[in-house]
């Protein structure tokens, strides 16, 4: 039976992770390599990485910790921000990341997306898509797609913007959203659920998890099949091990922990 | 120390593998084309994405024969995902032709509830096999794939998943094993698995070709 993800999230800025809110106060939370290892001890399903500085001049710091890491966890790692063309994909893979997510640079040219997975595969390419609810007079909800880290809004509704990057060629969402992050109001799980009964892909849930029923929520109530979360593994709000724990207890297939939590 | 060689055609992680099969007290060496592979005593094809662009790669590489010839050879082999899927026939996903050393295709995963099949899945033992050995009934592995492998022969099949229908998890004959999963990100289990390779091709008569 397939297992519902637990993916901490590391935001990464000059090789050094970095934490207030995703989007802005940052502060930082130490070397990610380290980081990466004990969540992979302690039960993470995967590692994401978001390069939030993304400077051209810090690719090199960012392939160098990619490479450090992918010798050090054996579990699977995404790396996010700043690949903008098909071979940065490249040297984000050949450094030893498993997946890249792609966000602006997929706004700007949504091409990039299925070029990106005519040469690695879809399930190489994720699509990370920042959403922030707008207020509808009456009408169902509606949200749109921020770009440059929730700095910029675009004109592109977010669920019309889901099912056109799985058609170019994504193989998962992952969905954060930007009203939520870093407020522990749990999951926009609205959103979710208007994505994933849209497309078939895997979407990662992000932004606003404040403990284990959040989880649990983001999966029953969302559809998500994984969920991402930074501030409360890195506070060490929660353990890993309590998460899943809970999400087994809620009747969720979750990957035992190496402290033994029943699947 | 066994020298495992890793097929690097430009569709893998071999960071993780390479590092992985360090971990294990084996000795990886990345191969770009056959003359590479003497004086290894495995041969590990890993890959993930589409087989067509990769058949086109390994041709590029002069390395089809080789391959085939190393399996043929009954000399250790160990494909992982994509790696597992170029032993049969042909794909379905583009039509491709593969190296066609098992009978069979590789197939769309049928009634996915979500495709690309990503994520840690069960995987049962359909026998003992020492691939396995140590690893508990049903361990989680990591899979990220939307085809996988349906062979003619059933018997190859030691370990199943399933992810909207059964599909084959790993497969073997004699010397010639394969995986759908990754058990270079599959955690303790996954390096577990990779030293059980190790263990088997340590264990193998020794095959001199010349």
């Amino acid at each position: 039976m397939l297992s519902r993800r637990v993916i901490p999230c590391l935001d990464v800025a000059a090789g050094r992770v970095v934490k207030g809110t995703r989007f802005v106060d940052l502060l930082d939370a130490g070397d990610p390599v380290e980081l990466a290892a004990r969540y992979a001890a302690e039960g993470a399903d995967e590692i994401v990485y978001l390069d939030i500085s993304a400077a051209p001049e810090g690719r090199g710091t960012l392939l160098e910790l990619v490479e450090r890491t992918a010798r050090t966890v054996f579990i699977p790692l995404t790396v996010g921000g700043g690949v903008r063309a098909v071979h940065e994909m490249r040297e984000v893979l050949r450094a030893g990341a498993d997946k890249v997510s792609l966000n602006s640079a997929a706004v700007a040219d949504p091409t990039l997306v299925s070029r990106c997975a005519a040469r690695f595969g879809r399930q190489a390419v994720v699509v990370a898509i920042d959403a922030a609810r707008e207020p509808q007079d009456g009408g169902p909800p509606r949200w749109i797609a921020y770009v440059r880290g929730g700095r910029e809004r675009t004109d592109l509704d977010v669920l019309a913007w889901a099912e056109r990057a799985v058609e170019l060629g994504a193989g998962e969402l992952l969905v954060t959203s930007i009203d939520r992050d870093g407020t522990g109001l749990g999951f926009d799980t609205e959103l979710l659920r208007a994505i994933t009964e849209r497309v078939s892909v895997p979407v990662i849930a992000s932004g606003g998890a404040a403990g284990p029923a959040d989880f649990v929520a983001a999966i029953r109530d969302g559809g998500a099949d994984a969920v991402l979360a930074a501030s409360i593994f890195h506070r060490r709000i929660h353990s890993i091990a309590e998460v899943k724990a809970v999400m087994a207890g809620a009747g969720l297939s979750v990957r035992p922990t190496p402290g033994g939590v029943a699947a | 120390m066994i020298r495992i060689a890793v097929a690097d055609y430009g569709a893998g992680n071999l960071v993780s593998i390479g590092r992985a099969l360090e971990v294990i007290g084996a000795e990886p060496a990345i191969v770009r084309d056959a003359e590479a592979l003497r004086g290894a005593d495995a041969l590990i094809v890993p890959g993930v994405g589409a087989a067509g662009p990769a058949m086109e790669r390994l041709r590029g590489r002069a390395m089809v024969e080789p391959i085939r010839g190393w399996i043929e050879a009954g000399r250790p082999f160990l494909g992982i995902c994509l790696g597992l899927q170029l032993l049969f026939d042909g794909s379905d996903e583009d039509g491709a032709a593969t190296l066609g050393v098992l009978a069979g295709r590789t197939v769309k995963l049928a009634g996915a509830p979500t495709l690309p099949h990503i994520g840690w899945n069960t995987v049962d033992r359909a026998c003992e096999h020492p691939l396995f050995a140590g690893i508990a009934p049903s361990a989680p592995f990591y899979f990220v794939h939307s085809y996988v492998a349906a062979p003619a022969d059933q018997d190859l099949v030691i370990a199943e998943s399933e992810h909207g229908t059964r599909f084959p998890a790993a497969i073997a004959r004699g010397n010639l094993l394969g995986v759908q999963f990754h058990p270079e990100r599959s955690g303790p289990d996954g390096l577990r698995l990779l030293a059980n390779f190790a263990a088997i091709v340590a264990a193998s008569p020794a095959v001199l070709v010349a």
